[in-house]
This record gives structure tokens, sequence and C-alpha cells, in this order.
């Protein structure tokens, strides 16, 4: 008999805005069952979910919200990495 | 210099709002077999000095009769002015069937010059199906400062550009644009020629400026990116700080980003 093992699945969502609702502008997804290596999806690709609801109501539950700060004074003009980070989570049963 | 050949405002713009501009069929086919041939067979593996005038780069090389064409040497001149400097060159190869992985990174974190910049080319010299991996570009990220290749968690964002391509496409692009080689899953060997310039003048009115007051200039300079998401407005203003550079206009707004803030009155008016 193969041993089961739960595997973790991690996809972050990058949002246009800090509320769950607010339309996905990027993502990654990096996947703990399966030897295959990431490939990103080229200029036509489509987010896999339309905002952070849409995925919790797809069973991924959300392991990390992002803070919400203030810009640094004097680098209230400046924009760096991506700001609206979430991080959710699959847990998925496979045979080893 | 032949004035039609330069930019126009309209492509300048552009290239201030994404970072980056694309020309397909720029290079004719026997240019792009002959400079193949030299990247292929390693004859481009030295580099010239860092620094040096780039009209000393590759006199009798086919990779320097790609340069030199006029409508390449135009934009370059566009862009970057008259007598550049050479900074590097790679011919980057990606073998038949080789898998990339994440590598979203852009090049120049220890460039921190406010409006200044260099340019990179990126000369595809064969055709570049999606499946051979051409590098990808995210438009809007130019002005976004971040270390390097510590944006690799980042796989995938909306808006993404992969240099699908005919041979002899060049893209030129703002040094700070992040960008991803991908993998080759053709049984072909896939090459990039790349090729960093300095700026040895002020950037300033290099392209042809007839059309500086089209209403497609503001058009370009309005465009929202859609990753911008809440970040659009910022975005927005550091685009004018840009083009203020570019046109040596410090006046230059789009409604009033600026002109609120920078509106600090001090005239004193009797009160009642």
């Amino acid at each position: 008999m193969p041993e089961t093992q739960l595997r973790q699945k991690l996809l972050f969502l990058y949002l246009g805005n800090s509320s769950l609702e607010s339309e996905v502008v990027g993502w990654s997804l990096y996947d703990g069952t399966t030897d295959e290596m990431f490939e990103a999806a080229g200029e036509d690709a489509e987010p896999p979910y339309n905002s952070v609801l849409d995925a919790m109501r797809d069973g991924w539950r959300v392991i990390q919200v992002p803070f919400i700060k203030a810009p640094q004074v004097g680098r209230e003009y400046e924009n760096d990495y991506l700001d609206f980070e979430f991080v959710l989570e699959k847990m998925e049963v496979i045979n080893g | 210099m032949d004035k039609n050949l330069l930019l126009t405002s309209v492509e300048m713009a552009q290239f201030a709002s994404t970072g980056f501009l694309r020309f397909d069929n720029l290079v004719p086919r026997e240019l792009c077999e002959a400079a193949h041939e030299e990247m292929s067979t390693g004859k481009l593996r030295r580099r010239a000095p860092m620094g040096s005038p780039f009209s000393e780069s590759w006199p009798d090389e086919a990779i320097g009769k790609v340069f030199r064409l006029p409508k390449v040497a135009a934009i370059i001149h566009s862009l970057v002015g008259p007598n550049p400097r050479y900074d590097h060159h790679a011919a980057h190869l990606t073998p038949a069937n080789t898998r990339k992985g994440a590598n979203l990174h852009q090049d120049a974190e220890y460039d921190i010059r406010d409006l200044h910049f260099d340019i990179q080319i990126s000369f595809f010299p064969e055709d570049t199906p999606l499946e051979s991996g051409g590098t990808l570009f995210v438009p809007g990220t130019q002005f976004r400062r971040v270390h390097e290749a510590e944006i690799k968690r980042y796989q995938n964002i909306i808006g993404q550009v992969q240099a699908v391509c005919e041979a002899g496409t060049m893209f030129f692009w703002h040094t700070n644009i992040w960008h991803s080689a991908r993998s080759n899953f053709t049984d072909r060997d896939r090459y990039m020629f790349k090729l960093r310039l300095n700026p040895t003048v002020r950037q300033q009115r290099l392209w042809n400026t007839d059309d500086l007051d089209s209403p497609e200039v503001k058009q370009a300079l309005n465009q929202k990116i859609p990753w911008h998401g809440q970040r659009h407005r910022i975005e927005l203003m550091n685009r004018i700080k840009f083009w203020r550079f570019l046109t040596g206009d410090p006046t230059f707004d789009l409604a009033l980003w600026w002109g609120r803030v920078e509106n600090t009155p001090d005239i004193i008016v009797q009160g009642g």
C-alpha cells in the first residue's frame, strides 16, 4: 500500500487594492504536490481567480494578508514591490 | 540623422509610460542570419572595454551593421543621443529544451538615478515563437525601485508581454524594466542579443518633436497599466516627472496632478 501524505500548495495573489474583493493583478503558484517546475504563463494568461474572495469560495485558505501602511515621509512618490500580497493555502492528499 | 527616422513624440510618450518599445522586422533576414552566425560561432564573445565609444564597436562584423542600420541608429539616437557609450553586450543562448524556471528580475538595483537612464536593446536574430521562450517584459515597471532578483517570487503579472516575434525584431527598453528569460521548449537553440548603452548627453528632446503637442501624446502618457491598481496615480505622477525631464518643460502636467501639490500660494490678501 502506498503511504498517504498531506502536501501543501501555496497561491500568491497580488491585488490592486487591500480589499479581498479587489481584482487580481498578479499571481504565483508554488505546488508542493508535484515535482513539476514552474513556468510563467505568458502574455495571454488569465489569473486563476478574479479576487481572493473567489479563491476562498473555491476552498483556498488565506494564511497571510498584507499590512496597510502609509508611505514613509519623503517617499510618498516612490513605488517598489507589489503592494497587496495575499498568501493562500490548500492541503492535498497524495499517495507517496 | 534623418529626422523622419527618429522616434515620434507619441512613441516617446509610449516609452515613458510602458518603459519599452517594440519594432518588428527592423533587420533584414540576410543580416539576421549573418549576425546569428557570429553569435553561434562564438565570434561575439569578446567584449569591448566598458565605457568606450559605441561607434568603435564591431567595425567589420554583421552585428555592427545591425546597429548601424539607419532606423536602428535613429531609435538609439532618440533615446540616448549621439555618441552613446558602450556598456556591455551578451549573446544570450537558451539551448534547445532548456527549462529556466522563475526568473523575473530588474537588472539595475544599484542604479538609483532619478531620471537619467540607460537603454538595453534585445535583438532577436531568428523567428521566436512562444514555445522558444523569448524574453518576458512587464510594462510600467521602470519607476519601481526593487532589489534585482528579489521579485523572483512573482510569476505572472497582468499585462506582461512576451517577445513572440519574427527574425529582425528589436525591443528597446529602459534598463529598470522587470524582465525574465523563459524556457525553450523547442529543439532549436535560441539566441537573444542584448546590448546596453549609456547616454553621454542630456536626454532632452533627442527625438522628432514635430508632434509634441499632438493629443495622442497626452493619451499615451495617461494610459492605465492594469497591474498598477491603486498605485496608478503615483505612477502617473512619476511618468509626468519623467516627461518633464525628457522635454525640458518643468511645467508639463496632465490635468493638475503636480499642479495641485506644487500650488502653495504665498500671496497675502487683506481679510474682511
